[in-house]
């Protein structure tokens, strides 16, 4: 039986007002955290607890926190709730459930990060839980665990919901910085960093909420025994989301390391009666495709590094045999092309090509060199953008190109097969109707 | 791309060619057209030189409702920079306007001191904020992979069909809402529904004419996480107490068997 930490009873009725959360024992960790800890010490234990983001990147989170400078100038937290990566609501249930473990979380983050502002940017689409974290607030600061010297410890914070307005790119920290700034939200070139400058050009400190939420239950155990969770790389607990073909979809939280094929089988309830899973992503619609027989990697972040897809966010998307690789691939270049912000040219024009040439692909008209092409386009755009959204589009899209190539050569030949304006083989004329469907997007 | 040289077609391969009795022909992809087949409205409008830029909106001349004009200065009071409200402002003008229209733009950047063409700027960024007039109803179909993998793309279809262009509703195809566990799923007006049966699509569409909830049993805040985990612990002793085990007997009108409680019985020495 794996641990339960951040999902254990969160179906209580009411958990999202502040008298149910205080009767489990919630804000008792913000008390000890404030009023007999340092900052140093809650930095200590984060560190000690080797806690990796949870957002996508998994990027040790003490770690983060430790490059905030210690000067005196205005410091910021954001949480990142701007959870628009497909096949991911982790965040969603438990903004949705429990908005007070993330207040928690934020209150002490930003204790360990000398932060006396902090906003969290949740997606305009999540109305419901936008409203639910507002009254949330609003409770916290009348009890007294925001504002001005919280607990009597001295320590100031203001919290704001900022609510955004539907961009996958926000999702991106320095695009969501620019959105919080009130621009559009286009990437920033890093360096500088945000930890040095960030929002208002401020050093700031941007989590995932699922990160946050964790940091309570951090000082509860003790960054020590919260290390012994999961694999010796990859510590703790995640909330996977498993989506697609499958039969229960839905939140887990599982212990890091668990096999995969636990996860989607036991848990999710596996692909539909009599099919098969063809492919699957591990962590979101930007990961790497990988394979039925990779269902028994553990599900850690080293362990799907090695097999070259990435543990992302942890929303593990289904695709079973009856679903044809295309049809996927090309929904995926859609989505991003339309994501996309146009502020790089390898991404703007990359996403707009590679969906024109899966459309040849599902209409007939490409040939196998086409699929060189859209590989190799892929390869000139990954690296070359200030941010990982061209990235992400390509990584998926090159892993299906590479790993399901027959499929891709034999729907061209049923396309071309079944269209029937193109002939039976042979030499013949392009169709101009065609034509402009597919070269035009 | 392809060799543009014109072949003559010989008999054998008129032959080859498809039979005249084909379905019609795919049309091409549904692109808006402006003027002269340009897809950009208004490519062809001179544009005046010698005019200024639209500057700050003169607050004498930009009457605004009082009720935008506090929201979007709470708002602005919440930010150490006051342009960071710059989409809530958006929002709120949208939620007054219906849209963010030139008006509505210009009430915001009225009140924000900003360009409206900065404001322009954002809200033609964001898909949530609409710069052409839309429904009043706004039906997100979320068709990103995992709800296509469930059926989404017929849901969007099958909605589609049902609305039948209906002005007041805002139907739109949405990437990724953040709810594959209730794939197919709408976000009505912002409810998250699903998932959605596809016959109950003419019911949704009829509640959502009405103004009722859409699908009262299938909103989001019902659902159970599916973790097994989840389900609530048994309350600790401070919970409010099962009403029946402090009740002091069974609902009325039922028989009462067995002796009668202590308060019930008379007092010793009697």
């Amino acid at each position: 039986m794996s641990p339960t930490i951040l999902f254990d009873g969160i179906d209580e009725p009411g958990l999202n007002t502040i008298d149910v959360y205080r009767r489990r024992g919630g804000y008792e960790m913000l008390q000890r955290a404030l009023t007999t800890m340092t900052p140093q010490q809650v930095l200590d234990e984060l560190l000690a607890s080797g806690l990796r983001g949870r957002g996508g990147a998994g990027f040790p989170t003490g770690k983060k926190v430790s490059f905030i400078p210690a000067a005196h100038v205005d410091k910021y937290l954001v949480c990142n709730a701007d959870e628009s990566e497909p096949g991911t609501f982790k965040d969603r249930e438990l903004m949705q459930k429990s908005p007070h473990m993330l207040i928690e979380g934020m209150v002490i983050g930003a204790y360990a990060a000398g932060a006396n502002r902090s906003f969290i940017y949740i997606r305009g689409e999540y109305i419901e839980q936008a409203d639910i974290i507002d009254a949330a607030l609003i409770e916290a600061a009348a009890a007294g665990f925001l504002g001005e010297n919280i607990l009597g410890s001295g320590f100031d914070l203001s919290l704001v919901l900022h609510r955004g307005a539907g961009a996958y790119i926000c999702g991106e920290e320095t695009g969501l910085l620019d959105s919080l700034e009130g621009k559009r939200g286009n990437p920033r070139l890093k360096p500088p960093f945000p930890a040095n400058q960030g929002l208002y050009q401020g050093p700031t400190l941007i989590n995932n909420v699922e990160t946050l939420a964790t940091i309570p239950h951090i000082i509860r155990m003790g960054g020590a025994e919260y290390a012994k969770i999961g694999t010796e790389s990859s510590a703790g607990t995640k909330l996977v989301s498993v989506s697609g073909n499958v039969q229960r979809p839905g939140n887990y939280e599982v212990e890091l390391g668990t096999p995969s094929r636990e996860i989607v089988y036991d848990l999710a309830g596996g692909p539909p009666e009599g099919r098969e899973v063809k492919f699957w992503f591990p962590g979101g619609s930007s990961s790497p495709v990988l394979l039925a027989e990779d269902l028994d990697l553990p599900y850690d972040f080293d362990s799907l590094a090695k097999a070259g897809s990435m543990l992302g966010s942890g929303a593990i998307i289904v695709v079973d045999d009856s679903v044809p690789v295309v049809d996927v691939a090309l929904k995926l270049a859609k989505f991003y092309r339309h994501e996309s912000c146009g502020k790089c040219t390898p991404c703007r024009e990359g996403t707009r090509w590679t969906v024109s040439m899966l459309e040849r692909v599902d209409n007939g008209l490409a040939t196998p060199m086409d699929l060189d092409i859209m590989a190799s386009v892929q390869e000139q755009i990954i690296g070359n953008c200030l941010c990982v959204l061209g990235d992400a589009m390509a990584m998926p899209i090159g892993s299906m190109v590479k790993k399901f190539r027959d499929e891709f050569e034999s729907h061209i030949e049923q396309a071309r097969a079944r269209n029937p304006f193109l002939g039976q083989g042979g030499p013949r004329e392009p169709d101009p109707v065609l034509l402009q469907g597919a070269g035009n997007a | 791309m392809i060799g543009r040289r014109k072949k003559k077609s010989t008999t054998a391969e008129l032959e080859r060619r498809p039979p005249a009795d084909l379905p019609p022909r795919p049309p091409a992809r549904e692109v808006t057209r402006f003027g002269h087949g340009s897809r950009v409205p208004g490519w062809d409008d001179a544009v005046d030189l010698t005019k200024d830029p639209a500057e700050i909106p003169d607050p004498a001349a930009t009457p605004v409702p009082a009720e935008l004009r506090n929201e979007i200065e709470a708002h602005m009071a919440n930010y150490p920079d006051f342009h960071s409200a710059a989409i809530p402002a958006l929002a709120a003008a949208q939620r007054h306007h219906g849209w963010c229209s030139p008006e509505a733009i210009e009430q915001a950047a009225c009140v924000m001191r900003l360009t409206p063409g900065y404001l322009i700027s954002v809200a033609s960024f964001y898909d949530m904020l609409e710069t052409r007039p839309v429904g009043r109803n706004s039906v997100y179909v979320c068709t990103n992979i995992s709800c296509s993998l469930c059926g989404a793309d017929e849901l969007f279809e099958r909605l589609k069909q049902e609305t039948d262009g209906d002005p007041d509703i805002n139907l739109r195809s949405f990437e990724c809402l953040g709810a594959c566990d209730i794939a197919p799923m709408a976000s009505v007006n912002g409810i998250y529904v699903g998932p959605i049966a596809m016959d109950e699509v003419p019911k949704l569409v009829e509640q959502i004419r009405s103004g009722v909830p859409p699908l009262p049993n299938k909103q989001l805040h019902l659902r159970k996480s599916t973790d097994p985990n989840a389900a609530a612990r048994a309350l600790p002793p401070t919970a409010t107490p099962d009403p029946w085990s402090t009740s002091y007997g069974p609902p009325m009108g039922d028989t009462v068997t067995g002796p009668p409680a202590a308060i019930e019985q008379p007092p010793e020495g009697l």
